[in-house]
């Protein structure tokens, strides 16, 4: 008994309320006719969409600073640099990698002004994040319309300048990340697995778990999002990895005990500088990747709410206020993008002409961020 | 100490100032007749004021800006659309919606008061969640629940599928049903100009329930408790059942703020119009120059004076100045949202310079024991 209390304590109640909701939605989907396959890759898709702007949370938590409301900041980096590399009218990779580079840039200026304001704010850091974000989107739609972009892909067909609502990636990088692990796979190992026999599996299996072995490997194999999830695999990697070198760990200890940290010779400020500027440029490259997911890049106040869903994505994972690992960014962005994925589609068929969805998210996202907050002071005390 | 005495003055009224000019500057630029601006503002005043009165109570708890007070419009949203179903119109169908609003808003402020106790320290991200969260439920008992499991049989109201309420609600039996009550009619500048009397007869009633209020035994435990809620409790104060009192009361105030407004606008935008209705009003209160923790009846008027001529006149100034009039209402959301950000951060910088000032005299006061004792 104990230990079924213990585990559920460790996974947490929200978690465990939104897997169950979320398991009993796949289960629901094949009775009210929406295909699982479809459910599971719209899922995996929107993971691997999402995924970079949560990660985006992580060195801030980990420093401090608390959770990053200010996201917008390093979405308009992000966006900066994709219109610059559109007006360029760079296709391909190489538009792509000069949005990322370029957004990188503009977002670690942007992040380390943003860094400096924080510093001078300890303690209220949410609050003055969310506001810095939400002005700055607004000084930026003022900027969008007087900005010199000539490109006729992103300026308004009328009047021949400032910049459209919803610009259109497919001229230029949409879907580039996607390939499967078949187009990656050198073509001997591709030719190898076409050509692997596993008739002797039937023999010794029921064939029904064979065929649905097949199906799983299959898919594996096929899915095209798996190049977007790499990436995003490897950007967790970095982080990862970063918080394994001597400044990851100095910007640890920062989280965990400013006074301790500040003590053995680490500048508290500086380290929480660059976590914030880290943040900031992962939110650039989390929309970078987003727009060539999603095959648009949308200006004006469309960024205005962006840092709810990632900041409920990774207190969904299990993150709090000041405690944060990777798996939490990994299991946050799987659940709470799964919701998102099924509840239109199985909600809608079973309840017809019900969009129920954007509701739902209202609720569960807020309801966690609330939890979250809550649940810090009652550790305090 | 006069001149030192001008400077603490000028010195707190920064931002009023500012705006003072900026609002200038942007009435210059549209090209408003005075006539068409002294009628804007007039209107605007009964319109806005008695949303922002809602604030000044959780400041004085030192529950900082109450960004939770959209449930106090939500509920005032609520019980007007019972009322429009129930064809109960003017000022009568205006009445009952009020008296309507409260137990729904004491039910929500306790609620909202009850997490904010739990989240001490952190109220204002806390509130400002709970709006958004608040909104959800909203959506989901109105487009949902109305019509299905609450009888709403209007239909007028109510979508063709049968249940959930329409997008937009007219309530033009009910518009100006304040505003009507007295209507003071005078000449200004050669153009009638209308001043909504019985709107500012409220308001005016209000601010001085609020003045007066200050000095009951509630009002002294509230500002015992913003300044020290360890204190407070020492002193036999109730702390949180003090701070969940304020939230009730802003939370009811808030209905009946937007109950005032809606009559005003003469529509009701089911799902958007409470979306703007915390921040425009805590946006009006920071420009009258009132901070996190101090708000003044001043603060509110001035504030909802130089914040409204700024907005009415945002979009001509900035067709006129560029060319482009979504310039000018994208200046007033940056505006709006930049107000807040500047005095949160002005707030907290203030807030740890007092603590370090603190923490320095504390030192010396030490420093200069010991050496005393060394002595």
């Amino acid at each position: 008994m104990n230990s079924i209390k213990n585990m559920i304590e460790t996974a947490g109640w929200p978690r465990i309320i939104i897997g169950l909701f979320l398991l009993s939605l796949f289960m629901v989907a094949p009775l009210v006719g929406v295909k699982v396959s479809t459910s599971i890759h719209d899922t995996i898709v929107r993971f691997g969409r999402n995924g970079v702007m949560v990660l985006a949370m992580v060195p801030m938590i980990r420093s401090g600073c608390g959770l990053n409301f200010g996201l917008p900041l390093g979405i308009i980096g992000g966006i900066l640099g994709i219109l610059i590399s559109v007006e360029m009218e760079l296709v391909g990779m190489s538009g792509f990698l000069t949005a990322l580079g370029l957004g990188v840039v503009f977002a670690a200026f942007l992040g380390w002004g943003y860094g400096i304001l924080l510093n001078m704010v300890k303690g209220d850091e949410m609050m003055i994040a969310t506001y810095v974000g939400f002005s700055s989107v607004a000084f930026m739609c003022m900027a969008w319309l007087l900005m010199p972009f000539k490109s006729a892909a992103m300026v308004l067909s009328y009047g021949g300048s400032g910049l459209r609502t919803t610009i259109s990636m497919d001229d230029f990088w949409t879907d580039l990340l996607s390939c499967s692990l078949l187009d990656m796979l050198p073509d001997a190992a591709a030719s190898f697995f076409s050509q692997l026999d596993i008739s002797f599996l039937y023999k010794i299996l029921p064939d029904g778990l064979v065929a649905w072995a097949v199906s799983v490997v299959q898919f594996i194999f096929l899915e095209q999002a798996m190049g977007m999830i790499l990436f995003f695999g490897f950007m967790c990697f970095l982080v990862w990895l970063f918080f394994r070198t001597k400044v990851g760990q100095a910007m640890n200890a920062v989280g965990q005990n400013p006074d301790f940290a500040r003590a053995s010779g680490i500048s508290v400020d500086k380290m929480r500088v660059l976590s914030v500027v880290l943040s900031t440029v992962l939110g650039a490259v989390g929309i970078i990747v987003y727009a060539q997911s999603y095959g648009f890049v949308q200006l004006y106040l469309a960024p205005l709410y962006m840092a709810f869903p990632a900041v409920a994505a990774v207190l969904l994972g299990g993150a709090a206020v000041g405690r944060v690992a990777i798996v939490h960014v990994l299991v946050g962005t799987f659940l709470f993008q799964g919701i998102l994925a099924m509840t239109p589609s199985v909600i809608n068929s079973a309840l017809k002409g019900l969009d129920i969805s954007e509701v739902l998210r209202l609720i569960i996202s807020n309801g966690m961020i609330i939890y979250a907050l809550t649940r810090r002071t009652k550790e305090v005390r | 100490m006069g001149g030192h005495k001008l400077e603490t003055f000028l010195l707190n009224s920064i931002i009023p100032i500012i705006f003072l000019g900026l609002s200038a500057g942007a009435i210059y630029l549209s090209g408003y007749s005075a006539a068409y601006v002294v009628q804007e503002v007039f209107t605007r005043l009964g319109r806005n004021l008695f949303l922002v009165l809602a604030l000044i109570i959780p400041i004085m708890a030192g529950m900082g800006l109450n960004f939770g007070m959209v449930l106090g419009a939500m509920a005032g949203q609520i019980a007007l659309i019972m009322v429009v179903d129930w064809a109960v119109i003017g000022l009568p169908g205006l009445l009952l919606a009020s008296i309507m609003s409260v137990p729904l808003a004491i039910v929500f402020g306790i609620l909202a008061g009850m997490v904010l106790n739990r989240a001490k320290g952190s109220e204002m991200v806390t509130s400002f969640i709970l709006g958004f969260f608040a909104k959800g439920v909203y959506d989901l008992t109105v487009l949902f629940g109305m019509g299905s499991i609450i009888p709403v049989d209007n239909p007028e109201l109510v979508l063709s599928r049968g249940f959930g309420i329409r997008n937009a609600v007219s309530l033009i039996d009910t518009r100006g049903a304040l505003d009507q009550m007295i209507m003071l009619n005078i000449e200004m500048f050669g153009q009638p100009i209308q001043i909504p009397l019985g709107t500012y007869l409220v308001i005016a009633l209000f601010g001085l329930l609020i003045v007066w209020f200050r000095r009951t035994k509630l009002g002294q435990d509230m500002r015992a408790v913003s300044q020290s809620m360890p204190v407070a409790q020492a002193a036999g104060i109730n702390v949180d059942r003090t701070r969940l009192l304020a939230i009730v009361i802003s939370t009811v105030l808030g209905a009946f703020g937007q109950l005032i407004y809606l009559q005003n606008m003469g529509t009701l935008s089911t799902y958007n119009s409470h979306d703007q209705a915390a921040m425009y009003a805590i946006a009006a209160l920071l420009v009258g120059g009132a901070s996190v923790t101090r708000a003044t009846l001043v603060n509110a008027v001035v504030g909802v004076l130089l914040f409204h001529i700024l907005f009415f006149s945002a979009p001509m100034a900035g067709k006129a100045m560029l060319g482009k009039a979504e310039i000018g209402e994208y200046f007033r959301v940056f505006i709006a949202y930049g107000v807040i950000a500047a005095a949160l951060v002005l707030h907290a910088w203030r807030r740890r310079r007092s603590e370090s000032i603190a923490l320095k005299a504390a030192a010396q006061n030490l420093a200069a024991r010991q050496a005393g004792e060394s002595a």
